[in-house]
């Protein structure tokens, strides 16, 4: 699903983000991408969603090889890789619904499909009948789980969440923790980047750990390995 | 992906009325640059004008004949004008008929004519001369000529009118391209303004797999609109106002001018499309030029 073939960034200021980086994730799994700040994880995820073009080495996501793909298509890629963000990234200006329904509107559905799917993703999200409230309106957590629902509304077949639980308390990551466990196991492909220790412990998946640019540990059941 | 025109439309407009704040600043940035280009454009197009109908007189001089003038002694003075050199042709006019012209002339208001008495004007030689060049010379015979009350010829006035009117134009000319320029970019630094406070939308809309054009529609809609406000705003203003002066030269005390000012309809048909036209490109342009760097996630 995902393919890192000997893939190194260094950026313009000379930092070498990325070296020599090696990973094969297949499709359906999910992974705890861990490290230290500053080993690479942001890196790791910019080049997947092309945000940073990598200096050597080959990408390939969802079988198609990205390394040398043209700006326009970008925005393709990106509709097949859901991306939920620690700060939400929710559009201030839009309701719950319409941020949901701008992912559809993307890619032209029609609005009566639209006006169908929203409310089973709201429910499916534990937000049944917030559709009408601005992100500002609601709780950390909640806003949260919009992210997702508008992240997976299409059914991409990969999830990336990047540290998806960093703003929120122990109780409220969990239930998240539990939304990206049911996506997972209808078939979803999950990377998630965290520092939670808690988290990647008991959920026993696999673990990548990254330092100084390079895979330091991958390991089919992990734990999150540091003391932080 | 085809553009869909409802979906474009209903975001720009929601946008427009969710960030309003931002929507009337570009209005108003719109308008006032329209208007003082509203104002400086009236100005050139009446100076334009005037000259226009001071040019087509120059090449004539028109002689007033005594009042007691013989027809007799009226034919040979004609002779003698059309032997001068430069005097293509010479057209004798009745006092009735230039009585007529007037009235003409003054179109609606023509009936403060109505109560004189008895004609004032007298009868009259129209001279045209077959080049400007002549008219001096032509000038200094006639005066050599007998049964002449009076030369009317309008060389000095014209020269001055010439030269004051060029002036105006290329002044004119110079502050509009300067004013477009400044409102280009004040316009543009508005509209910056208000992107810029969008830019996480923008990159938000990035992430979610929008397209560039996706993104870009409703923005361009919106400038557009907004222009089209602002252009608007100002033809009405500009209408007002010159509607406003117009009346106040019709008013009997400036009659004279008022003949050769351009009646506000006329003069609003050519502005309201450079209005609407600049207004519609000023915003267009400008809010697609402010947002290009944050498509580049």
């Amino acid at each position: 699903m995902i393919e890192f073939s000997n893939v190194s960034k260094r950026y313009d200021n000379g930092v070498m983000a990325l070296n020599n980086v090696n990973i094969k994730i297949e499709k359906g799994e999910f992974v705890f991408i861990v490290g230290p700040s500053g080993a690479g994880k942001s890196t790791f995820i910019k080049s997947i969603l092309k945000e940073v073009d990598a200096t050597t080495g080959k990408i390939w996501v969802d079988d198609v090889n990205i390394t040398r793909l043209h700006r326009r298509r970008v925005p393709y890629l990106r509709r097949k890789v859901g991306v939920v963000f620690q700060d939400f990234r929710l559009l201030p200006n839009k309701t719950v619904y319409e941020n949901i329904a701008y992912a559809m509107e993307i890619l032209g559905t029609p609005q009566r499909t639209i006006r169908k799917q929203v409310p089973m993703i709201l429910s499916l999200v534990g937000l049944s009948g917030k559709g009408n409230v601005y992100p500002n309106q609601l709780s950390g957590g909640e806003q949260q789980r919009v992210s997702i629902a508008r992240a997976m509304i299409n059914n991409p077949p990969i999830l990336i969440a990047d540290e998806p639980t960093g703003n929120l308390d122990p109780e409220t990551s969990w239930e998240i923790m539990k939304i990206l466990r049911t996506i997972n196991r209808r078939g979803t492909t999950i990377l998630m980047a965290t520092h939670d220790k808690d988290i990647v412990d008991i959920m026993k998946k696999r673990v990548i750990a990254l330092e100084r640019g390079g895979v330091a540990r991958d390991e089919k059941i992990g734990v999150y390995g540091y003391d932080d | 992906m085809t553009i869909k025109p409802l979906f474009t439309l209903r975001e720009a407009l929601k946008s427009l009325w969710r960030n309003r704040l931002m929507s009337i600043a570009s209005i108003s940035s719109v308008s006032a640059t329209l208007i003082i280009l509203g104002i400086i454009f009236s100005l050139i197009v009446n100076v334009n004008a005037s000259t226009q109908a001071a040019k087509d007189q120059i090449d004539s001089i028109k002689v007033y004949l005594e009042d007691g003038l013989s027809s007799e002694e009226g034919q040979v003075l004609q002779s003698e004008i059309e032997a001068l050199v430069g005097v293509e042709s010479v057209v004798y006019e009745n006092k009735d008929e230039a009585l007529t012209k007037w009235k003409v002339s003054w179109e609606e208001n023509a009936y403060m004519l109505e109560g004189l008495e008895k004609n004032p004007l007298p009868n009259a030689f129209i001279i045209y001369l077959s080049d400007i060049y002549y008219s001096e010379s032509v000038l200094a015979s006639l005066g050599n000529l007998d049964g002449i009350e009076q030369v009317k010829s309008h060389q000095d006035i014209v020269t001055t009118l010439l030269t004051f009117s060029e002036l105006i134009r290329k002044a004119g000319l110079i502050i509009i391209f300067i004013l477009i320029a400044i409102s280009t970019f004040i316009i543009h630094n508005t509209i910056k303004l208000a992107v810029n406070a969008r830019n996480r939308e923008i990159n938000i809309m990035k992430y979610v797999g929008a397209t560039n054009w996706f993104i870009r529609w409703p923005f361009l809609v919106e400038g557009t609109i907004l222009g089209l406000l602002g252009a608007g705003i100002s033809a009405v203003v500009i209408k007002m106002g010159y509607s406003y002066v117009y009346n106040l030269l019709c008013s009997d005390f400036f009659v004279f001018i008022a003949a050769y000012v351009i009646k506000p309809e006329v003069l609003m048909k050519d502005l309201v499309f450079l209005f609407v036209v600049i207004g519609a490109g000023i915003g267009a342009l400008g809010s697609i030029w402010s947002m290009r760097k944050y498509l580049n996630v």
